[in-house]
């Protein structure tokens, strides 16, 4: 026998991760059409190896496969490690992160919604320590590098680590303006000059800054649609804007501009899909603000003083870890109780 | 205008409230049998005052309330009561209750009424009435109305519930469509009991034919009654959520509506209460919405009692039809047999199948999105109470509020996962209770048993006292016997009347004894069995000094070193 409620209307958590998937879509063409058609290959790479790894454990866990394969969020899971790796990185590269991924981040733990740490960013994590140099060889946008490959030869790069004749890597690929801008930064060059290079564009990396617009984008269908929480995006984007400006007020020459930090690196991917992810963020309202100020803070703290160029998937592993204290110090008070009372 | 507040969260189910609106209410045909259950409202079962076999006019009493919160039950026709005995009930759990059975005699022949003139009512004479009347909250709680006039504190605010939120229940929709005067004469007549100036009736904004009867039927009144048009929105029809709309007033947790001075009743309780106090008519008969999957969907004004299956019939169920809801989709209850007896909390029966109401999939992980805390109109974090309940922290889902949800059902209807969140909640409510039982259980028993242990204790301490005291009596005695024996040469076969002089004597044999103690010993008095005895003694004595002695000597050295 059922009991109440006996009519349910909800959009189902195949639809969420859905939609979410279709956010991502601006900022996936606008990739191909900076940096050429490599990501896509990353990508199938990374959802096959994410749906394997998914039907495998699901298996092991004697959990059934069909259900959890059909709400995508293995999918998702795959989509955001290949964006967040070099697109000609070995074949196995995204498919060693993916599986660490979803088979130890995700499965390990419990599974969908038992998961503590955000699986793309510990199978990120776990790509640039352990294969540091593979994680380095981003491409070039259109008209940086002096070449373009085709899809045939990213192929062949991808699986076989040949190039065409003539070509060498290092025309091809280019360290992330992040990246750049430490090095450059270290080296003692001004900001001025860094960001004369030929890699910069308007407001932070020539093309890259156009990726993050598209995920920007994406970012703001998904908050309309009230499928990710407002309060996250905006303190994480909030905090960042707020001390990378306060810094490059005080010192121009050191500090990049606000709006850099904005379109640089994993920023606006991170703010919209990453600290986003329902299962390991904060779920009240206050601990939102405080779990995005806290990512905000730390990955500014990383860009700019830390050994990684980008700061957004360590930030987002710590924080993840505070999320069941949040919450607990962030309980809302309810209906017919007043403030301060009781709790 | 009343100013409008809003509470937190809330949903829009399709209403689903057209369908039965169509045709108004109709009258059901006396049944065959009524099964009245003694149990129809919150508190104490009546207690039976009708025999098996006797002739009862309708409205006559037979059960009378037991204890304060009670109701009566009257026959709802008059007819024989042919059986008093447990029988199945609208309840969930499918467990029988007691149950008159009445066999109309067709004929539905009122018993004494007694109209009474509400002005010339005192609250208290009123509080009677109603309670006599067996009138209960016709909104689904069945609690008793007479209760809610007896709070001595002061209601500032009326609130009567017309929001009939729920989707599907169209009941108290068309009672207020067809019946807006007795409803306003039945305010006015708890108002005139609580005593307070404003009325406040608070209509969802999707029954405009309902909010201009009842505007109409005020206005002819000339009653300062409101009519309010309050926001469709699930669940606003909970008195606590209406009266924050309405009023802006919110109910402490675990508080009553009189705490703040507003008292709530619901449209259909009203006009009972006009049916009661101007009529003299007892609660027998009430509104019931029958919709869902059947041919004919409308309301229907039947008696208490009357089986819901007859009630159907007259809808006409379409052949997929698989089972029955009494009440809404949200908060209704799956009837255990379509058989069971229409009770006084009766709303809403829907005929439901698998096409109307699809058997949710099967429930996928808390992904924690909080769209149930978006929802949720007591703010409480509907995910937390899930994984406390499902990991049986019940401590944790107490300290977060558990008891304060309403059992709404929002935070199913919206889960992404199809997790049946209320059951968890239901579940772990329902725990928390038992437990407390047993813990009260475990207690009594714990003092129980210290209890018999000190008892124990302190009975063993008497009888040794009672024991020492005994030997020491003996010993004097026999000390007491010898001393008399010496003294007065009492002979020892002095008959029996003597025997008071010889207690006499030996107590004072026993004072001299005791003084000559505390003196120097005369031992020239003694015999010499007896200064061999002392004299034994007196060797024992010293020999347990010496050993004594022996043993604080060997006892000295180590206290003196572990000393420092």
């Amino acid at each position: 026998m059922l009991s109440s409620p006996f009519i349910t209307r909800p959009l189902t958590v195949d639809r969420i991760m859905l939609r979410v998937l279709y956010a991502l879509l601006p900022g996936i063409t606008l990739y191909v059409w900076y940096f050429g058609p490599a990501i896509l290959l990353s990508i199938a790479l990374a959802v096959t190896a994410a749906l394997a790894t998914e039907a495998l454990m699901l298996k092991l866990r004697d959990r059934p496969v069909r259900p959890f394969l059909a709400d995508y969020s293995a999918l998702l899971t795959g989509v955001l490690i290949a964006l967040s790796i070099p697109p000609l990185a070995p074949w196995w590269l995204p498919v060693v992160g993916t599986a660490f991924a979803i088979a130890v981040a995700k499965h390990l733990y419990g599974g969908l919604g038992s998961n503590p740490f955000n699986p793309a960013m510990i199978g990120y994590a776990v790509l640039i320590i352990s294969f540091p140099q593979e994680m380095t060889q981003w491409l070039s946008p259109q008209g940086v590098g002096q070449h373009m490959l085709s899809l045939g030869d990213q192929l062949r790069y991808v699986f076989s680590g040949v190039l065409p004749v003539g070509m060498q890597l290092d025309a091809l690929t280019m360290s992330t303006p992040l990246d750049t801008m430490k090095t450059q930064l270290h080296l003692g060059m001004p900001m001025s000059d860094i960001r004369d290079l030929p890699i910069y564009g308007r407001l932070a990396g020539k093309g890259s800054e156009m990726v993050a617009a598209g995920f920007a984008l994406g970012g703001i269908y998904l908050l309309i649609a009230r499928i990710i929480p407002w309060q996250l995006p905006l303190a994480f984007l909030g905090t960042l804007f707020a001390l990378s400006g306060v810094f490059n007020l005080i010192n121009p020459a050191h500090y990049a501009p606000p709006l850099f930090h904005w379109f640089s690196g994993a920023a606006m991917i991170g703010a919209f899909f990453i600290l986003t992810d329902p299962i390991t963020s904060p779920t009240t309202a206050k601990g939102r603000i405080a779990f995005g100020i806290g990512a905000g803070l730390l990955t500014f703290l990383i860009r700019a003083y830390g050994g990684f160029p980008d700061g957004v998937a360590f930030a987002t592993i710590l924080m993840n870890m505070c999320v069941p204290l949040i919450d607990a110090w962030t309980q809302p008070r309810i209906f017919g109780k007043k403030k301060g009372s009781e709790r | 205008m009343t100013r409008l507040h809003s509470f937190h969260g809330g949903i829009h189910p399709l209403t689903h409230k057209k369908e039965s609106t169509q045709s108004p209410i109709m009258s059901a045909p006396l049944p065959a049998q009524l099964i009245v259950p003694f149990r129809q409202h919150a508190g104490e079962a009546a207690k039976p005052v009708v025999q098996v076999g006797e002739y009862v006019l309708k409205g006559q009493l037979i059960g009378e309330p037991v204890g304060m919160i009670s109701s009566s039950v009257h026959a709802p026709t008059s007819g024989t009561i042919t059986a008093i005995e447990m029988q199945q009930i609208a309840h969930p759990s499918a467990l029988p209750d007691l149950c008159a059975t009445l066999v109309p005699d067709g004929k539905d022949e009122w018993g004494v009424r007694q109209p009474l003139s509400y002005r010339q009512l005192s609250s208290d004479e009123l509080q009677k009435h109603l309670r006599r009347c067996g009138i209960v909250g016709l909104g689904g709680a069945a609690f008793p109305s007479d209760m809610k006039l007896s709070h001595p504190v002061v209601v500032n605010t009326l609130v009567i519930n017309g929001a009939e939120c729920e989707p599907y229940i169209t009941c108290d929709d068309m009672l207020m469509r067809e019946r807006a005067e007795g409803i306003v004469r039945g305010i006015e007549i708890l108002r005139h009991a609580l005593g307070t100036d404003s009325v406040l009736i608070g209509i969802e904004d999707n029954k405009p034919q309902a909010i201009a009867a009842m505007q109409r039927a005020v206005d002819d009144s000339s009653h300062p009654f409101k009519v309010v048009a309050v926001p469709t929105l699930y669940p606003g029809g909970s008195a606590k959520h209406l009266i924050k709309v309405l009023t802006g007033v919110e109910v402490p947790s675990g508080k009553l509506p009189t705490d703040v001075g507003v008292q709530c009743y619901n449209v259909a309780t009203a006009y009972t209460v006009h049916r009661a106090v101007e009529h003299g008519e007892p609660l027998v008969s009430r509104i019931v919405t029958v919709t869902g999957n059947v041919e004919q969907p409308r309301n229907y004004e039947a008696l208490i009692g009357t089986p819901f299956s007859e009630l159907v019939a007259l809808s006409v169920p379409k052949a997929d039809t698989n089972r029955y809801i009494m009440g809404g989709p949200m908060m209704g209850v799956e009837l255990p047999a379509v058989n069971v007896p229409l009770v006084k909390a009766s709303n809403c029966v829907i005929a439901a199948s698998d096409a109307l109401f699809p058997p949710p999939p099967a429930p996928m992980p808390c992904i924690r999105c909080t769209r149930c805390a978006q929802v949720c109109p007591v703010e409480l974090q509907p995910q937390e109470l899930y994984w406390f309940a499902q990991s049986h922290n019940f401590g944790k889902a107490q300290e977060y509020d558990l008891f304060d949800c309403i059992e709404c059902g929002a935070c199913a209807y919206v889960c992404p996962s199809n997790i049946p969140l209320v059951q968890y909640y239901r579940y772990a409510k329902s725990e928390i209770r038992a437990r407390d039982l047993e813990k009260r259980a475990a207690d009594l028993a714990r003092e129980r048993h210290e209890f018999r242990q000190f008892r124990i204790e302190r009975e063993k301490q008497e009888k040794a006292e009672r024991l020492a005291q005994k030997e020491r009596a003996a010993a004097e005695a026999k000390a007491a016997t010898a001393a008399t024996v010496v003294a007065t040469q009492v002979d020892p076969t002095a008959d029996a009347d003597d025997t008071q002089q010889m207690r006499i004597d030996a107590a004072l044999a026993r004072a001299k004894e005791q003084a000559a103690a505390a003196m120097p010993k005369n031992t020239e008095a003694l015999t010499p069995e007896q200064r061999a005895e002392i004299e034994a003694i007196e060797a024992r004595r010293a020999h347990i000094h010496e050993l004594a002695a022996d043993a604080g000597a060997d006892d000295e050295p180590p206290k003196h070193s572990q000393g420092n």
